[in-house]
């Protein structure tokens, strides 16, 4: 008997065979990024993405709201594929925060702004937010080029979590942080996620911070996802022997050392 | 001028040579072919106008305008080649609505006839200068947009569409590719007395005569242009994107 509950009520994101190429190089040859990644994505969850760099976790994150397109294979976002999903629709449904922080010309207010203007909406509350990303209120009016590279990534999460996304793609967004303040920007972003009940799907190369935050764990080496688990249990018990050496140190760069 | 002392001037196109050979700077060869071909494109030019301006009918001034537009857009469209989509049809477009606009209104108000004498030479130097415009623009367009990649990302990830995403840019390119039209036309009679009203003292006019003239070129190249490149800055930008809406520059 079949479960009443259809995928889609459950699913926050499906990946079937993912595939994907990019070609590089002057030889113009393809090179392949992501083979035959598979996986599921529940609601509400936190899924952290380690693995070497190079092993093709940021591209992942592209394809969920179709900055990228994958060459083969089919992705769902709440049950619909993102091909079909309207784009703009998708992209706030689903909305990346870049590994290098991005601010546009203008104000931190008008940087904050920018995501929902783009809706023609408003932001009635920018004192709050900066609050709680740990800035100064005053910096409202200052140019957002002159903040510090650590103040910009701040602002460039802000601005993506006041448009409401119901799944954060994070793609190494601490890394630009001191030790202190990645802590408190990591704590920041849990409490939203349990107020929300939203669904986040993070990239990092701290493995501390992919044990504290995630609920599960996807290892990627070379393309391919080696092992996925309850992130407790893929730390502690690992079961694939490319996971334990990779815990321990032994992989590094894009391939198998 | 006769043809005797017209090919003494050949002895400029040597002095560039003989400069280019000493410092090495390997131009000669361009000098020749540019030398050549500027004296058989002219030559062919003076006899198709003289014969146009014998014949004088309507049907041949659209050809020599068709003719100066179809050049002009291979050669802006050439700017645009490491575009993802097509380019020459939209700079096609840009060109005609240029000349369709600025000619169309100075012979609507009757400040020029429709004689081969006037709307030939006036015509091709808005779609020469509409051409360099519509090269500018889409050189600055793909270099603005390679220069703010990330911002352009940032804004499609937010859920915004393509021209929200690229618009700044594209106003920056316009912006860019008028510069030259708007300085030249500033600075114009204290730089350099520009070649039309030069062409026309030389054969003999009337300075002043000439000088309105060159009034009347110089506001309809500003508009012109920037027409051209209005246009085209619009109609090009969805070349830079595919359909599922990714930046497509390399």
């Amino acid at each position: 008997m079949e479960t009443q509950i259809s995928p889609a009520d459950t699913e926050a994101i499906r990946f079937e065979h993912v595939c994907k190429e990019f070609i590089q190089g002057s030889q113009k040859a393809p090179v392949s990024v992501l083979k035959d990644v598979s996986g599921v994505v529940q609601k509400g969850s936190v899924v952290t993405l380690v693995g070497p760099s190079g092993a093709g976790k940021s591209t992942l994150l592209s394809l969920c709201n179709l900055l990228l397109t994958p060459d083969e294979g089919r992705i769902f976002l709440a049950g619909t594929e993102v091909r079909v999903w309207p784009v703009q629709e998708l992209r706030r449904h689903a909305a990346l925060v870049f590994q290098s922080p991005v601010v546009f010309p203008g104000t931190v207010l008008e940087n904050l702004e920018f995501g929902l203007k783009l809706q023609g909406k408003r932001l009635d509350n920018p004192e709050h937010w900066l609050q709680q990303v740990g800035l100064p209120t005053d910096i409202l009016e200052q140019q957002a080029e002159d903040l510090s590279g650590g103040q910009k990534q701040r602002v460039a999460l802000v601005r993506v979590l006041v448009t409401e996304p119901r799944i954060l793609l994070l793609d190494e967004v601490t890394s630009a942080l001191d030790v202190s303040a990645a802590r408190e920007v990591e704590e920041w972003l849990l409490t939203w996620q349990r107020q929300t009940q939203n669904t986040v799907l993070w990239v990092t190369h701290h493995l501390e911070q992919a044990r504290r935050v995630g609920d599960w764990t996807w290892l990627f080496v070379a393309g391919r996802v080696v092992e996925q688990a309850p992130t407790d249990v893929l730390f502690t018990h690992p079961q694939m022997e490319l996971t334990q050496r990779f815990l321990r140190g032994e992989l590094s760069g894009g391939g198998i050392s | 001028m006769s043809l005797l002392s017209l090919s003494f001037t050949l002895g400029f196109v040597l002095i560039a040579m003989v400069l280019s050979l000493w410092l090495k700077l390997g131009l000669e060869r361009d000098m020749v072919i540019a030398t050549v071909r500027s004296a058989i494109q002219l030559i062919v030019v003076g006899y198709i106008l003289k014969a146009v301006f014998t014949l004088n009918n309507p049907v041949f001034i659209v050809l020599m305008i068709v003719l100066m537009i179809g050049v002009a857009t291979q050669n802006a469209s050439k700017r645009g080649k490491s575009l993802y989509g097509v380019v020459w049809w939209r700079v096609l477009l840009a060109l005609c609505v240029s000349e369709v606009v600025t000619q169309g209104l100075l012979l609507a108000m009757g400040v020029v006839p429709f004689t081969p004498r006037y709307v030939i030479p006036i015509s091709g130097m808005i779609v020469g200068n509409s051409m360099i415009a519509s090269s500018l623009l889409l050189n600055r367009l793909q270099s603005e947009t390679a220069a703010h990649r990330a911002q352009v990302l940032a804004t499609l990830a937010l859920g915004g569409t393509p021209r929200q995403s690229i618009l700044p840019y594209v106003k920056q390119a316009i912006r860019a590719s008028l510069i030259p039209t708007i300085d030249s036309t500033k600075t114009t009679g204290l730089v350099q007395l520009p070649g039309m009203m030069t062409g026309l003292i030389i054969a003999g006019a009337n300075p002043i005569e000439a000088v309105r003239y060159q009034l009347l070129i110089l506001f309809v190249l500003m508009a012109g242009c920037a027409i051209a490149s209005i246009t085209l800055g619009f109609s090009v930008y969805p070349t830079l994107f595919n359909r599922n809406q990714q930046l497509m520059l390399q």
